[in-house]
């Protein structure tokens, strides 16, 4: 059994910000990351990111991706990184087993970072297991990862930033998007990214989900119908639209197996997702020395993970003796840039979650 | 002498993108429930499935259903094949390999004592 200071679960933004600050301030690191590619789901993410500097504003996800990993390069004497790897368990005295291929491997750690991640959201309708319906984020991966498209006419379902953003990304690589439905009576993402679409001739049809799907080993159709203000379906509403692709952009939840496998305490909050740990202000789960961050905490956007993954870093090391040279002025600057990130309307869901989780900032 | 070749006017690879580049890699030789397919380096199982036009990976274990993949990122287990022999492998996740052998899985699997 190897043993490490710290052992963090997941290479995507929050977990690649926590491994910089913990090598910063002097911890022997393991990062272990299930899929081939370090830098989680930014790998996909061809758009330019919105906010401040700090947080890589103006940059494309992808980018970003490769910056945070390049930062990681003048630390390789302290840090491991097992790629392909696949966490199957943690235990109370901070054994951590995982699978890579074959090979079974065991470390005890002082201390954890959980930053898994999220997975995406699956919607009830008639047929809905047909191949040719996916997630957002996997069309996002199949186009802009493996440069495939998932088919020449597209549905997207859901009008929140992520089916905006991959509705644009499909006609980016060539494939018609024929409609995007929206259930609720408004365009949920920004306005600036529906009316690209809607310049490009997409309509976005809000009111209105999908009923169900024709097709046996390939869809070739759905129908819609149309939602009241009770989001009871009227009747004689449904609608037939032809398409090889539909695509499930409907929100996210947080991967929390490992740390409800493992006894933390968890809460299910809403606005955050669905289940996530109870941790205090230091980020620390109700498991001594088990911190988590980044999505699995509650679901936000990359830039509050990088946040977050930060801060989580910060306070693993503070927790094993290690204070961050810096320690004060990037609790302060981190606390700070989270704050900035959830203001305003587009903050209300994780700001009520937060304080329902009671964890006010 | 198998003749392997991409699926005829599936080839759903993008050619021109406005921010990304893609390639062409070399070309691995891989077979599917027995039809020989071509794929490329770099390529996943399904992604090389995917480009010649094959959404349908195994079947449901009660109602044998068609499946393909839901999230491509190794969570939900909907693109599970059998590849060279070895049951559940997430094709979503594991990189195309020359002579692979991939088949659907139809029923429920077990482990060999």
């Amino acid at each position: 059994m190897r043993e490490r200071d710290l052992i963090i679960v997941g290479g995507g933004p929050a977990g690649l910000s926590a491994a910089k600050i913990a090598l910063e301030s002097g911890l022997s690191v393991t990062l272990i990351e299930r899929a081939h590619d370090l830098g989680g789901q930014l790998v996909k993410q061809t758009h330019k990111f919105f906010g401040s500097k700090s947080e890589y504003a103006k940059t494309r996800g992808i980018d970003i991706a490769k910056i945070l990993i390049a930062d990681l390069e003048a630390y390789s004497s302290k840090l491991e990184i097992y790629q392909d790897t696949t966490v199957l368990a943690m235990y109370p005295d901070h054994v951590l087993t995982a699978i890579q291929g074959r090979n079974y491997m065991k470390w005890k750690a002082k201390a954890i970072i959980i930053a898994t991640g999220a997975s995406e959201k699956f919607l009830a309708f008639e047929n809905n297991d047909i191949p040719g319906i996916y997630g957002a984020g996997a069309i996002q991966t199949l186009m802009n990862q493996y440069g495939i498209m998932p088919g020449s006419e597209v549905v997207m379902v859901g009008s929140g930033n992520i089916g905006l953003i991959v509705s644009y990304q499909l006609i980016q690589a060539g494939v018609k998007v024929k409609a995007v439905l929206e259930a609720s009576d408004h365009i949920g993402g920004y306005l600036v990214h529906a009316s690209k679409l809607v310049r490009l001739g997409v309509p976005i049809k809000t009111n209105t989900t999908v009923k169900r799907a024709y097709g046996t080993t390939k869809i070739e159709r759905i129908d819609t119908v149309r939602l009241d203000p009770q989001w009871q379906e009227v009747e004689g509403s449904e609608e037939s639209i032809d398409c090889d692709a539909l695509c499930i952009s409907v929100g996210l939840s947080p991967l929390h197996q490992l740390l409800s496998m493992s006894g933390c305490e968890m809460i299910y909050i809403n606005e955050l997702g669905g289940l996530v740990p109870k941790k205090n202000e230091q980020y620390e789960t109700t498991m001594p020395r088990v911190f988590a961050c980044g999505d699995v905490t509650g679901i936000e956007e990359a830039s509050s993970a990088m946040v977050e993954g930060k801060l989580a870093g910060l306070m693993a090391s503070y927790s094993l003796g290690y204070e961050h040279p810096q320690f004060e002025t990037l609790k302060a600057e981190t606390l700070h840039q989270l704050q900035n990130l959830r203001q305003g309307p587009c903050g209300i869901k994780i700001r009520q979650g937060l304080e329902k989780a009671g964890e006010a900032l | 002498m198998i003749e392997y070749y991409l699926e005829s006017g599936e080839e759903m690879r993008i050619v021109e993108h406005p921010i990304l580049s893609f390639e062409k890699q070399n070309e691995l030789h891989f077979t599917y429930n027995g039809k020989a397919l071509i794929g490329y380096e770099g390529d996943t199982i399904a992604a090389a499935l995917h480009d010649n036009g094959i959404m349908h990976y195994s079947n449901s274990i009660k109602s044998h259903r068609p499946r393909g993949f839901y999230c491509a990122i190794g969570n939900c287990g909907s693109c599970n094949m059998r590849v060279d022999g070895v049951d559940n492998i997430k094709t979503c996740m594991t990189p195309l390999k020359e002579g692979m052998v991939v088949e659907s899985e139809n029923a429920e699997v077990t482990i060999d004592a």
